[in-house]
């Protein structure tokens, strides 16, 4: 299968301090591929840097042919990318209706799209006129992958969607991955937790000081965890 | 005049400058809450809106209710047009960085005001209100201009509050004054956001003053006050807060027209700062302000 993301050689500066060195990595379709480093690895700028949010100063990051990094960063959803942050970045004060309807204007989807995402969440059907900031914090991780799904992403980054999480819940966002990669969705997910990452992923690239260092495919990883040990410093 | 009439009398004038000063205020609430920018030339676009008025007017013979509505119209698109410019020429090249906003707006409050001397004059100069019915109560006569002007007020604010809470221009306006970041990443063009936010600021500065200008004359001074007070009000009821630019307008406005009436000025402007000191020391987020990503 041809990739669909192809990040090539992609420099990241934050003013002076270069983040990100001459970062490479491919994504199929399909494809769920986790980024594993220690904190400060740049895992987050890379996602950030694929939304545009960032600017890489080098390289090229194409999807489907398309060239990324010379969109606005607001065209990049557009292109068919979604994030979906560290820390539950709601629009707290809206309400989860209003918080879906801002992932529905993305690429101009509708009604069907948002039946269907409530359908992933059923929990979200019964508090729509809620006000976001009031769900707990596994509704609150629920509602930010709805909306980034009411974009109907080709590719969907996941920014440590499990973090402080009860098992219930990240057992929730696991099947909901696994449901994604079955219809086609690639997902790049950046995660600590280990077990998540075995069970979920095709593949897991490992960064380390902004750089890459080794892409292994999840069997192998699960035969041998010592790369896990060498960047991640657990398994 | 017993006490009774004499204190409706000061509420209703109250009431006029609370209503003028919640659609300016709201303007510069506006602008600091989805764009982060003080406008320190908020005033100006007020007084711009007061000059053009004035100029609008002029230009139309006949009833003079032609004129004001005319400038109504037009004095706000201008000014609409010229915070644009400002906003593309100026914010957007400096990133919107807070701090270099603030020298930028001083500048352009320079620029306004000057270019507004240079080209009008010191002089100030009446705009005809658009009609002069009064209204008879049993104790006094009162001008329905400034009841217009207290429902126009109303009425322009209800339907700002309309467009930010039912539409999906609103709902763009307030995913970007929460989380910018996040906007963008749902395809929010935040650059067109703020251009558009910044111009309507200007535009709810420029139509409090067509409505005040035949009851104070325009002059190319007049901005001065409503920025004071703007900024009091919206420090008050928390920058970037509809609901708490209302109330603080009204607190602001009706204690100035009731202090102003039994006691005197200075005594209202010394409350109405002590409040606001209040306020900075213990809810410097203001009565109704939220914090910004």
């Amino acid at each position: 299968m041809s990739d669909l993301l192809v990040i090539d050689r992609v420099d990241v500066f934050y003013g002076d301090l270069q983040v990100l060195h001459q970062v490479s990595l491919t994504l199929k379709q399909g494809e769920v591929l986790c980024l594993l480093g220690r904190n400060g690895a740049g895992k987050s700028t890379l996602l950030k840097t694929i939304m545009g949010l960032v600017p890489a100063r080098a390289g090229s990051i194409q999807l489907g042919g398309t060239e990324l990094t010379t969109m606005p960063a607001h065209e990049v959803p557009r292109a068919g990318v979604a994030l979906v942050p560290q820390g539950r970045r709601l629009f707290a004060e809206m309400t989860v209706a209003e918080n879906i309807e801002i992932g529905l204007m993305a690429r101009g989807k509708g009604r069907a799209t948002r039946e269907a995402v409530l359908d992933l969440f059923p929990l979200l059907r019964e508090r729509l006129k809620q006000s976001s900031g009031t769900l707990s914090g596994g509704e609150q991780q629920m509602l930010d992958m709805a909306r980034a799904l009411c974009v109907e992403p080709d590719v969907l980054l996941l920014d440590e969607p499990t973090e402080g999480l009860m098992p219930s819940m990240i057992a929730k966002i696991r099947d909901t991955v696994v449901e994604l990669r079955r219809r086609g969705v690639s997902t790049i997910l950046v995660e600590q937790r280990v077990d998540a990452v075995l069970s979920v992923a095709d593949r897991a690239a490992f960064l380390e000081n902004g750089r890459n260092r080794e892409t292994v495919d999840i069997d192998t990883l699960r035969a041998d965890p010592a790369a896990i040990r060498r960047y991640v410093g657990v398994g | 005049m017993s006490f009774g009439p004499h204190l409706l009398l000061a509420t209703l004038e109250g009431l006029v400058t609370a209503a003028v000063l919640a659609l300016t205020a709201l303007g510069l609430s506006l602008v600091f809450g989805v764009m982060r920018v003080v406008n320190v030339a908020h005033g100006e676009f007020f007084m711009l809106g007061a000059v053009l008025a004035w100029a609008f007017s002029t230009l139309v013979t006949g009833h003079p209710a032609l004129g004001f509505l005319l400038a109504l119209v037009l004095s706000p698109l201008v000014v609409g047009l010229v915070a644009l410019v400002a906003e593309r020429l100026v914010l957007r090249r400096l990133n919107y960085n807070p701090e270099s906003t603030i020298v930028a707006t001083i500048g352009l409050l320079y620029i306004i005001q000057q270019s507004v001397l240079t080209f009008y004059g010191p002089e100030a100069r009446p705009v005809v209100a658009p009609f002069s019915y009064r209204i008879m109560l049993p104790w006094f006569g009162y001008s329905g201009y400034k009841l217009f002007v207290i429902a126009a007020s109303i009425a322009l604010i209800a339907a700002t509050w309309l467009v930010l809470t039912r539409t999906r221009i609103g709902l763009v306006m307030r995913a970007t004054q929460y989380d910018r970041e996040t906007a963008q990443s749902f395809g929010i063009p935040v650059d067109r956001v703020y251009a558009g936010v910044f111009a309507l600021g200007a535009m709810l500065a420029a139509v409090a003053a067509v409505l005040i200008v035949p009851i104070q004359q325009a002059h190319y001074l007049m901005g001065l006050d409503p920025l004071l007070l703007s900024f009091i009000v919206v420090i008050i009821g928390g920058l970037g807060s509809l609901r708490g630019t209302v109330v603080a307008a009204l607190l602001i406005g009706v204690s100035d027209g009731v202090i102003s009436v039994f006691f005197s000025p200075t005594l209202a402007k010394m409350l109405a700062t002590f409040l606001v000191a209040m306020v900075l020391v213990f809810r410097p987020q203001g009565l109704f302000g939220t914090t910004a990503r």
